[in-house]
């Protein structure tokens, strides 16, 4: 590859793995051409793409839609209904140092929908059917020194639950919030975040649920000016999971980082999305999602959006995925979707690669004394900390690391 | 002293035209201290024997032992042989997504050795065997042979046969694709593990040049999955002026039992 190659993995600070297929560029002003996609169909800009608080706008996705044509539509009947939460079907708890300020926000109170506007089905029904949106508000000026971690627990199963909850990081704030999912259910889980002027946030979506969930959520981001955002998503556990991770910005100087890791097993649909709107002038993006794959049947699917719009003078934007893939069977889908309107901006680039562990690897490391089991933990386990060590919450790194090795453990049995 | 015995050994692979015998009985004694070369055209069956020490899944064995000091290596898994004693420097070593050489290293000393090496001492040592070898420092952060060329590649195996210290080596065909100062580096890392350690070396090659810088002890020369020749060091000479030209007729010859075994 050319050295343009290279620079893109010195600025995303991400190695190329070896043996993978690579496809990749880097796009600068002299050579911008507007809609650059690598999907397989034509599409539509996605600023086209309808948002709206009504479900009528709406109707039921039979699957061949471009923005539900990877999912399983068909199993998601139960959450994709205009439907209010099961009574006691999830129990969320939140727990956090003494500076941050719980409150509730019913619908039309601010912030609550000012950023959050539903982008498909499963998240317009879950707003429509949230009562009181959950509020998390870090004070202006606040520094916290624990994160705030909100625990949510699905109670069974097939049962309906709806959750909306708003974060918001006052100006010049530093905070980190994780939202922890386990437990079981049918949950549509929407996400709203504000990153007041200067304030640093990071939100940690972990997805530990257990191998009967299905979870769809829709996570907006509002970046002031000068603030750092950074969004990471984890998931290793449900059998359905698909999360939109979606950022805009309100304020130059701004910079949006999003983040995921996931592991699929056997019979586990993950997908993520992520869109970056650069709206304004002078932001930075970066996305980078890893996930590693093992078992029939394993399915992933990874489609990020930038779009770069006219008055964005001076975006400086990256995105990236890289997949894994560990045993024969698996399928994982990369689809980054560039579309650039105008031609003054620092840069634009994306990269998506797919490989294998094969028996070679494998081979290499054993006759080096290494065994089996050990062998491919240390390949997955280099290849997806990346990701974990950019949490910088020490114990839940542990706690992910750890059950990075357990899905790893789950297929040698 | 160790020995490492191999006895009338049958390997065959799989091919899209069906099985193939690749050796028709070898039989070989090592024992540490000794250099042994195995030399011979390519396709000769060299870099067979070399993955089937080691125990690559590709080949199987049809017939005939390989011992070391009595335990029957061939019941052994490829981590187990590792930790027997065996190291294979590779033709063409892999590059492993996702880890780097400082972990792979002390990964597998640590598998090897049983017990996890002194961080203190075993950082010296890296440095060190990195130092005689002309790695660069930075190499430790990199992933395992990622993007290294040919040569650093083959250096890196050599790294590795210094520090995890093996009762026998196989070097297969460690010698092609480097430059002259290349094979010198490589070969002083071999002859430094030789006289540090008590090891038992098999290097098979296809050309007598890495011989001026590696003196066997005895030289075999292999033709169609077979021992043709066996000598001192004079025989690597030989093959040197003459080739393997003139087992051609001998290769003949030499598939002859094997077919009449068959």
């Amino acid at each position: 590859m050319t050295a343009e190659a290279t620079t893109e993995k010195a600025r995303i600070g991400a190695p190329s793995i070896a043996g993978f297929t690579e496809e990749g560029e880097h796009l600068v002003a002299s050579k911008v051409d507007r809609h650059h996609s690598h999907g397989t169909q034509v599409m539509a800009s996605r600023a086209e793409r309808i948002t709206s608080h009504d479900v009528a706008d709406f109707a039921l996705p039979n699957g061949r839609e471009e923005e539900w044509r990877f999912t399983p539509v068909r199993e998601l009947a139960n959450l994709l209904s205009d439907t209010p939460s099961d009574a006691g079907a999830l129990g969320v708890t939140v727990e956090g140092p003494d500076s941050f300020v719980q409150g509730a926000l019913r619908a039309g109170e601010a912030p609550r929908g000012a950023t959050l506007v539903p982008a498909d089905r499963a998240a317009v029904v879950a707003s429509a059917n949230v009562e009181e949106a959950q509020l998390i508000r870090i004070p202006a000026d606040a520094e916290l020194d624990q994160p705030v971690r909100v625990v949510i627990t699905g109670n069974g199963a097939g049962r309906r639950t709806n959750t909306h909850h708003v974060i918001e990081a006052g100006a010049n704030s530093r905070a980190v919030v994780i939202l922890e999912h386990d437990g079981s259910a049918d949950h549509n889980g929407n996400v709203e975040v504000f990153v007041r002027e200067g304030a640093h946030l990071t939100v940690v979506s972990v997805q530990l649920w257990e191998d009967d969930a299905r979870h769809l959520a829709q996570h907006d981001a509002e970046v002031s000016k000068d603030a750092v955002y950074k969004h990471i998503a984890v998931t290793l556990g449900g059998k359905i999971v698909r999360l939109n991770s979606n950022v805009r910005f309100a304020g130059e100087g701004a910079d949006a980082e999003l983040l995921g890791l996931y592991f699929a097993d056997a019979g586990q649909h993950l997908e993520h999305r992520s869109f970056v709107d650069h709206n304004l002038a002078n932001c930075k993006s970066n996305v980078l999602y890893k996930g590693a794959l093992q078992g029939k049947g394993a399915h992933t699917v990874w489609v990020g959006d930038v779009l770069i719009q006219k008055q964005a003078e001076g975006t400086d934007s990256y995105e990236k995925n890289q997949n894994l893939v560990l045993t024969d069977g698996c399928r994982a889908d990369s689809v980054p979707n560039l579309e650039i309107e105008t031609g003054l901006i620092e840069g634009a680039g994306h990269a998506s690669a797919t490989g294998r562990f094969d028996d070679e690897h494998l081979f290499y490391l054993m006759a080096r004394g290494i065994p089996e089991d050990v062998a491919r933990r240390l390949v997955v386990r280099g290849f997806l900390n990346e990701i974990i060590q950019q949490i910088k919450v020490p114990a839940l790194e542990e706690r992910l690391t750890e059950a990075v090795e357990r899905e790893l453990a789950a297929t040698e049995n | 002293m160790s020995t490492l015995e191999i006895k009338d050994l049958h390997v065959s692979i799989e091919t899209e035209q069906g099985t193939k015998e690749i050796l028709k009985g070898v039989s070989l004694t090592i024992r540490t201290g000794e250099t042994h070369a195995i030399m011979g055209p390519n396709g000769s069956g060299k870099s067979t024997l070399a993955s089937t020490i080691a125990g690559h899944p590709r080949y199987t064995v049809t017939g005939g032992s390989i011992t070391l000091d009595g335990e029957d290596v061939l019941e052994m898994s490829v981590d187990e042989r590792a930790r027997a004693g065996v190291f294979l420097a590779m033709q063409y070593p892999v590059e492993v997504p996702g880890v780097t050489m400082t972990n792979f290293l002390r990964t597998a000393k640590t598998a090897i050795d049983g017990e996890a090496p002194k961080l203190r001492t075993w950082t010296k040592d890296v440095k060190d065997a990195m130092g005689k070898l002309r790695i660069d420092a930075d190499f430790a952060q990199r992933n395992v042979n990622e993007g290294f060329s040919g040569g650093e590649k083959k250096r890196v195996e050599i790294l590795q046969l210094e520090l995890f210290k093996p009762k026998f080596a196989v070097l297969d065909e460690t010698d092609s694709g480097l430059d002259v100062d290349a094979l010198k580096i490589v070969s002083e890392g071999v002859n430094r593990a030789h006289s540090e350690g008590n090891m038992g070396t098999l290097l098979i090659t296809h050309y007598t040049r890495i011989l001026r810088y590696i003196k066997p002890d005895f030289v075999h020369v292999f033709v169609d999955g077979q021992v043709v020749e066996e000598g001192g060091p004079e025989l690597a000479d030989r093959l040197e002026e003459e080739g393997y030209d003139r087992y051609a007729k001998g290769a003949g010859t030499a598939a002859a039992p094997a077919a009449a075994q068959a």
